[in-house]
């Protein structure tokens, strides 16, 4: 049993001859939530897609609980206790609400690909989507076409599918991008609420969010994590302000901006 | 030899016909994301205006003109359907093509009749490009136009001499093909509509943002994907025939040829196209059947074997069915095609 | 918590469908009762089960194929082999069963071939299907032992014990029988919609990168959707093999696809409803429309463009949206348009089939005179006066028919948005 919930043991990434991902180490405790933060073009989503098994490192290794994950499917993965919501909203258009929720929660209740059983029967799975519903507030959009839903609605609705297979590891990318400020204040204590006891791992540029959310922070900067720290601490490494305003600040200025 | 030389030559010609063909489809297809199902179709109508035309102006212009009309149907289409269904998706640009092709063939057989018609070639290719003769005694040499009767047999009944004749409509259809691919070649690198085309293939807003007429290149290129299918079509028409069957025939072998080349790939589509056209040409021609071989071999077989349906067909009998066992093979070992490089 | 009600009266409605659905099954060849209906009965409840089975793959899973026909019509032959066997005694099955022999024949070509097919999504998927269906019609021209060589496989139905006094002989016997497969299918079919499966399947079509996301292997979803769409083709092609008697090689076609795609894409793939619809036109059109002109291969090939470019959900679609229209009460606004729409496509088609007529005329029949009744009048093919006449109406109509279609867009579109609004009004109410 290891230590860490997720592992990352210098990681590279080279698209053709760029290299994108530079040898990234990262260690993630059971629990921890962590911020992903870094300008942009640096890697984030790249990172992701590698964790999640969009597409295999070139070197190094990913451990999830102490697994090899890297270079498996992105079901192999998910199967393993991992989730990952996504930048663009990428939910199932024509199917309502409900619908989407439910065909999130099947794979875990172990139905498979089972095609004798009615799924308007199958008490466990329609119990824990009513949950979901509940939890991500959407129950009053319960039959819905998602491609009807608003735009904080879906990034809602993106939320409770990643968080429905009830997986540990959660990954969640920009979750509140484009979002007003008082949507993404709203939004961030759903996130808290849904994802009590999970490790969760959030790309994030809004530094009010990052602060008020995250336990450790980590600073992605050219393909590299130049730091991985509590907030406070990040907040006055001299790397990290040099990445973000170019030079050292002599004493620790307010973040958040 | 001069069989295999011939075959060869016959094999390469008529995969540089499925090269003429299957370059418009994989260019459309990189350029707008939609596989033409009615570019055998544009091929057929190229085929029906360049016998039409050439009863009217001569062979020669209608080469020219028919692909011009061919073209100019192609853009017309584009602009009135498949432009309007383009924000549905893939599939319903599919399936408009789909319904095109339905379209063309029943309008082809309303106006030509549902028979072949007579597309001959023009005088000057209706004769031999050159002959090969086989002397028993002499070698092989090499006669240019066709051979007059005398070189062709012996009076000594020991000297054994075949003619092989490579027709002159075989060499034009290379020669057309050949032209075809180096001013495309040349058009796609070294111009600036070439370098649009290019950057529109993989980034179509992008290219849009930066001020270019995105719909009337994509018009373009779809007329003049068509407008070469239409060439092959002039061409393809005079040397083999001219019915409604030929959309049919041919159709389903360029898609092959674009799935076994690797979507989206020109180079890819010329390999898949000379593999498959010589491929085919070869097994045609050859009646060895696994009967036959085992007979060379000095192989013994079973009464049961030698009676098997299997065993008896000759490759000849199987050359049909040659370019789609090609593409379930590839499918099996390497599904991104030949020289592929994007998904589908 | 308050106790959740779930008083569904919807389960009422389905009920009274279904049953409404059996007795029309029962009663249909005894309302229509010429030869020639209960023969196109019979052939309607072949070609629902058949664009049904299709309809898993383009409308439930997404999923283009132009290569069915394979799954039907090898099982059709597997079925009339069978068939064969009975009437030889070397097999003891009935002959009812027989149909099940064509699924289970079509289900493992599916296994076999459907694997390699499946490897791929979306536009090569189509391809692949197209290349597998030409694969086995060319085969089918090469091993005669199995498909028969250009007469075909023939058996006789009337084969083995009678059934309780059914030996199979009068049509009227074999079109129950598929009726009762017909039921039986259409209902497994729906009921597969309701599954897990069938659920991921929508899943599939919808977003198959996101499905992979939640834990499914989307290439095995597609794959068991394929295996199944091919049983129930497989069941199909067994009742076509007893209802004709003989089975050629075009029943693995590209016609035969081709028709699936058109008719079922036409009936509406968006809807369960839809392939049954579609399957209904197809034989109608088949069996009537094409004794009634030699062009209505054209038309049908035209009908299609029309409905991809503006109605992509089918008959179903159009039906649904206007039964939305008449539930908000707003029928009445807008059956002026539709009728202004129809009375100019009439005028346009009168135009354009006169014009069709005559070429056919001067084609086919110049022997019998120049020329030919349309629609009451005598036209002759040969006069500039008919042609000009016929191109006249086509081109007016043509015209009207453009001006209607703007009118009935505005309609079309202003009854939308005050649908939405209501929509909302009652969603806020509430």
């Amino acid at each position: 049993m290891s230590a860490y919930a997720l592992e990352l043991k210098d990681v590279r990434k080279n698209f053709g001859k760029t290299e994108i991902i530079r040898g990234v180490n990262l260690a993630v405790k059971a629990g921890e939530r962590v911020a992903v933060i870094g300008p942009n073009g640096a890697g984030k989503s790249t990172l992701f897609n590698l964790i999640s098994g969009r597409f295999g490192p070139t070197s190094g290794d990913i451990l999830l609980n102490g697994q090899a994950i890297q270079h498996k499917t992105p079901y192999e993965i998910n199967r393993m206790g991992l989730s990952r919501s996504f930048q663009i909203t990428n939910i199932f258009p024509k199917l309502s609400v409900f619908e989407n929720l439910r065909c999130a929660v099947l794979w875990s209740l172990g139905y498979k690909y089972t095609f004798f059983k009615f799924l308007s029967g199958l008490k466990d799975a329609n119990d824990r989507t009513n949950e979901l519903l509940e939890m991500i507030h959407l129950d009053k959009k319960r039959d819905v076409l998602a491609v009807n839903l608003t735009y904080a609605e879906q990034r809602a609705l993106e939320i409770g599918v990643t968080i429905a297979g009830g997986s540990d590891v959660i990954l969640l990318d920009e979750p509140t991008a484009g979002m007003s400020k008082s949507e993404t204040s709203r939004f961030i204590q759903l996130i808290k609420e849904v994802t009590v006891g999970k490790t969760l791992l959030t790309v994030e540029h809004d530094m009010g969010v990052v602060f008020g959310l995250a336990d450790k922070i980590a600073v992605v900067v050219y393909g590299e994590v130049i730091a991985f720290d509590t907030p406070d601490a990040v907040r006055a490494n001299a790397k990290v302000q040099e990445a973000y305003l170019g030079s050292p600040v002599a004493d620790s200025q307010a973040g958040g901006h | 030899m001069e069989f295999f030389i011939i075959s060869m030559l016959n094999g390469l010609s008529y995969g540089l016909l499925l090269f003429m063909l299957s370059s418009g489809l994989t260019l459309i297809f990189s350029m707008m994301g939609v596989l033409n199902f009615a570019h055998a179709s544009f091929y057929m109508i190229g085929a029906y205006f360049g016998y039409t035309l050439s009863g009217w102006i001569g062979f020669w212009p209608a080469l020219i003109v028919a692909p011009l009309l061919v073209g100019a149907c192609g853009a017309v289409f584009e602009r009135v359907t498949l432009r309007k269904v383009h924000p549905f998706g893939h599939v319903p640009e599919l399936l408009v093509t789909f319904g095109l092709s339905y379209v063309v063939l029943e309008l082809v057989q309303l106006v030509w009749g549902r028979t072949a018609v007579e597309f001959p070639p023009p005088e000057i290719l209706r004769s031999s490009a050159f002959t090969l003769i086989n002397h028993s005694v002499n070698g092989l040499s090499l006669v240019w136009g066709a051979a007059p009767a005398e070189m062709c047999s012996a009076a000594d009944a020991a000297v054994r001499v075949v003619c092989s004749p490579f027709p002159a409509t075989r060499g034009f259809m290379m020669l057309v093909a050949l032209l075809m691919l180096v001013s495309l070649w040349l058009l796609l690198t070294r111009t600036r509509i070439g370098l649009v085309i290019q950057a529109a293939l993989t980034h179509p807003e992008m290219v849009e943002s930066l001020g270019h007429n995105v719909p009337r290149v994509f018009m373009l290129v779809f007329g003049a994907g068509t407008g070469l299918a239409g060439l092959a079509g002039v061409i393809g028409g005079s040397t083999f025939v001219t019915e409604p069957a030929m959309a049919a025939t041919v159709g389903s072998v360029i898609f092959v040829v674009v799935v076994v080349g690797g979507m989206g790939s020109l180079s890819g589509a010329f390999l898949a196209s000379l593999l498959i056209g010589v491929i085919q040409t070869f097994a045609v021609a050859i009646d060895y059947s696994f009967l036959t071989l085992a007979k060379d071999m000095g192989w013994a077989l079973s009464a049961a074997t030698q009676e098997n349906s299997f065993a008896k067909l000759t490759l000849s009998q199987v050359a049909p069915i040659l370019p789609y066992l090609f593409l379930v093979l590839i499918l099996i070992f390497r599904p991104k095609g030949l020289l592929g490089t994007r998904e589908g | 918590m308050a106790a959740v009600y779930k008083f569904k009266p919807y389960n009422v409605g389905r009920w009274v469908i279904w049953s409404l659905f059996a007795l029309v099954l029962v009663l249909a060849p005894l309302v229509f009762t010429s030869n020639l209906s209960v023969t196109m009965l019979a052939q309607m409840g072949i070609a629902i089960i058949a664009c049904l089975s299709y309809n898993i793959l383009l409308g439930q899973g997404g999923m283009l194929s132009f290569g069915h026909a394979v799954y039907t019509g090898l099982g059709s032959y597997m079925a009339i082999h069978a068939l064969n066997a009975v009437s030889g005694g070397k097999l003891n099955i009935p002959v009812s069963l027989l149909p099940i022999v064509g699924g289970v024949a079509g289900m493992g070509f599916a296994v076999l071939l459907g694997w390699v097919t499946t490897r791929k999504s979306g536009t090569p998927f189509a391809m692949i299907t197209l290349g597998v269906a030409e694969l086995v019609f060319a085969m089918s021209l090469m091993f005669s032992e199995f498909f028969g060589g250009e007469a075909g496989v023939s058996g006789n139905r009337v084969a083995g014990e009678a059934f309780f006094g059914i030996t199979y002989g009068p049509q009227i016997q074999v079109y129950y029988l598929i009726a009762v497969y017909t039921f039986v299918c259409v209902a497994l079919m729906y009921a597969f919609t309701q599954t897990p499966l069938g659920r991921i399947l929508n899943a599939v079509r919808d977003n198959p990168e996101r499905v992979e996301f939640i834990g499914y292997n989307t290439q095995r979803v597609r794959y068991i959707a394929f295996i199944i769409a091919g049983f129930f083709a497989g069941i199909a092609g067994g009742l076509g093999a007893l209802n004709f008697e003989i089975v050629t090689a075009e029943v693995v076609g590209a016609g035969r696809s081709g028709a699936y795609l058109l008719f079922t894409f036409l009936g509406g793939a968006t809807f369960f409803f839809g392939p049954i619809i579609g399957a209904i036109l197809m034989i109608i059109a088949f069996v009537l429309l094409s004794e009634l002109t030699k062009a209505w291969l054209l038309y049908l090939g035209l009908v299609f463009l029309f409905m991809v470019m503006y109605a992509p959900g089918g008959i179903a679609s159009l039906i649904m949206m206007n039964l939305r229209v008449a539930k908000f009460g707003k029928l009445r606004q807008i059956w002026t348009s539709y009728l202004g729409l129809g009375l100019t496509a009439i005028v346009m088609l009168a135009g354009a089939g006169a014009m069709i007529e005559m070429v056919y005329h001067l084609q086919l029949n110049s022997a019998l005179g120049d020329t030919v009744k349309f629609m009451g009048a005598t036209l002759n093919a040969k006069s500039l006066d008919s042609w000009f006449g016929s191109a006249f109406v086509m081109l007016t109509g043509l015209g009207l028919f453009e001006l209607a279609r703007r009118q009935f867009a505005r309609d079309w579109g202003e009854i939308q948005t005050d649908i939405e609004k209501e929509i909302k009004r009652r969603e806020t109410a509430v």
